[in-house]
């Protein structure tokens, strides 16, 4: 496991940065909610009236006057959004950046076989987003009790798990994508994140664009959905499970062939 | 036994030449050198002897074993020195050295030491703050501190000074006393003719010529140089004409007695004749021209 100790050992800081920040974020939104909630009973009817901007958001179908409903909301884009940039990020770079740095050169003449490389790398890129994300549940479960909520437990599992399951899709994506490239594309990492978050709102605004949700991970960590359902939706996780295999595969596939310039 | 042996290797990258019908033998135990001048098709070579890239077509083996089916095992007896040595650049060198020794799953701490030391390495600086020189020696030592069969150096002289190349080419010359073989490319040819016992020549992608250093200065042409005249006398079998000063210098191939003939009558005040050196046999086969 020596390269897999080598990534997290470089990507620490990094990790620690934006593990900082999503916490930090969620923290504040959490700990404002006792001061917004008398007032939550009008904007969430404000909130909930504003047609497509409340759709697209699932607003009209979440009370922002309990603590769910807003924590969904918030922490829907908080660690949703935060957690799928920072997987995207490390995942479209963890094969890719050693070409770019000319250090595939001296990684790949040592007596490893590719499949173990990638193993390691994607190993390193999984872990990373589960610190993330213990972090920032650590943080939230502080900050409730600070503020003397008690939310149902299963639903905010759920929620955190949805969160999970999207990163780790959005990585393995990013990170089969990565097997392809020479020089690593954080840019393109962070266009795919995007585009995976603007695909589900756009699939929120029309029942004709609803088949977007199978192809975003957003789809199925709707905080909405997974708040009214208390489950996720197994077409869409479906979907999803079989979009990060592929991306999983195709770099195991690609990068055992590919020639290292 | 051979430590290299390549037989058509063919490779090409999209529609460019890399190499085009390699053969090759190295020999267990050799000291060689492979010139040419750059993009000739030398790093392409290595990098398939390494299996960072796949053939085109024809094959290649290493101490017998095929270079891509069989690399894991290959990588496990070669040291390797790329051209341009990149490392993780957050990383102390002492890491970097670890971090190459773990992965060979061997505790080379006290070779390592020894070589940092020989080379004038400092361990504990951050990769990021050394020099290119410095950074080369990263790479030797880690080409080096496990003690391969097998060396294969990409230009491994290239950004050291002239002390390090010395104490560099001594501490191969050792493993090579030792039983190790050494395999080198390079466009600096008086380090080849130096320390290296046979050498190839690749032009354009093409195996032109594989021989003992020896045999390859020894092509039936002296180099003459004439002081007290200026121009060459006229003779056949001469070519290369260089004039200076009080001097003439030129190839010559024909019979001995016509050149002394033919400079006798001359108001000579001195004269050599030597074998040429490995640079104009490299410009001979570089330019075409016969010898």
């Amino acid at each position: 496991m020596t390269l897999w100790k080598q990534e997290l050992r470089a990507g620490r800081v990094f990790l620690a940065a934006w593990a900082a920040a999503v916490a930090f974020l969620t923290a504040i939104c959490i700990l404002i909610y006792p001061e917004m909630a008398g007032q939550m009973e009008e904007i969430s009817g404000i909130f909930s009236q504003m047609g497509g901007f409340s759709q697209a958001f699932g607003m009209d179908r979440l009370s922002f006057g309990e603590f769910l409903g807003f924590f969904g909301v918030e922490c829907g884009n908080v660690l949703g959004l935060g957690g799928a940039l920072f997987a995207a990020l490390i995942g479209i770079q963890a094969l890719a950046r050693e070409e770019k740095e000319h250090t595939a050169e001296f990684l790949l003449t040592h007596p490893v076989s590719r499949t173990r490389v990638v193993f390691e790398k994607l190993l390193a890129v999984f872990t990373q987003i589960f610190l993330l994300n213990a972090a920032v549940l650590l943080v939230t479960l502080l900050s409730v009790a600070l503020i003397g909520e008690s939310p149902d437990g299963k639903t905010l599992a759920l929620l955190f798990l949805a969160y999970f399951l999207l990163q780790l899709e959005t990585a393995a994506v990013c990170f089969g994508i990565s097997a392809f490239l020479r020089q690593g594309g954080p840019g393109l990492g962070l266009g795919i994140a995007a585009l995976f978050y603007f695909l589900n709102l756009v699939a929120n605004l029309t029942r004709k664009a609803e088949f977007l949700k199978y192809l975003t991970p957003f789809g199925y960590a709707e905080s909405a959905d997974v708040i009214m359902n208390g489950r996720l939706s197994g077409g869409y996780l479906a979907a999803g499970l079989f979009l990060g295999l592929a991306g999983v595969a195709a770099a195991f596939w690609w990068y055992e062939r590919k020639d290292i310039a | 036994m051979r430590a290299i042996s390549t037989e058509g290797l063919t490779k090409y990258y999209g529609k460019h030449r890399g190499i085009i019908d390699v053969n090759l033998t190295v020999e267990e135990g050799d000291f060689f050198g492979f010139i040419g001048p750059n993009g000739a098709g030398k790093s392409t070579m290595i990098r398939t002897l390494l299996g960072l890239i796949a053939p085109s077509g024809g094959s290649a083996e290493v101490f017998g074993k095929n270079a891509g089916k069989k690399k894991i095992e290959i990588l496990a007896e070669v040291g390797y020195l790329p051209s341009e040595a990149a490392f993780y650049n957050g990383l102390k060198v002492r890491d970097i050295l670890r971090f190459s020794a773990d992965f060979r799953k061997q505790d080379c701490h006290a070779e390592a030491e020894r070589l940092c030391e020989r080379l004038g390495l400092d361990p504990s600086r951050k990769i990021r703050e050394l020099s290119l020189g410095n950074r080369k020696k990263v790479g030797i030592v880690c080409a080096l501190q496990h003690r391969p069969r097998l060396y294969v150096l990409d230009e491994p002289t290239s950004g050291l000074d002239p002390l390090v190349q010395r104490e560099f080419y001594a501490i191969l010359a050792e493993r090579c006393r030792e039983g190790a073989t050494v395999f080198l490319s390079s466009h600096v040819l008086s380090e080849v003719q130096r320390y290296c016992r046979h050498a190839a020549i690749i032009r354009d992608g093409r195996l032109l010529v594989c021989d003992s250093v020896e045999n390859l200065g020894h092509t039936g042409a002296k180099r003459v140089t004439l002081y007290g005249v200026s121009r060459a006398p006229l003779l056949e079998g001469i070519r290369d004409v260089k004039t200076g000063g009080e001097a003439v210098s030129f190839l010559y191939n024909g019979a001995p007695g016509g050149l002394l003939q033919a400079v006798a009558a001359l108001p000579l005040t001195d004269f050599t004749v030597a074998e040429p050196d490995l640079e104009e046999v490299f410009m001979h086969y570089y330019s075409g021209e016969e010898m």
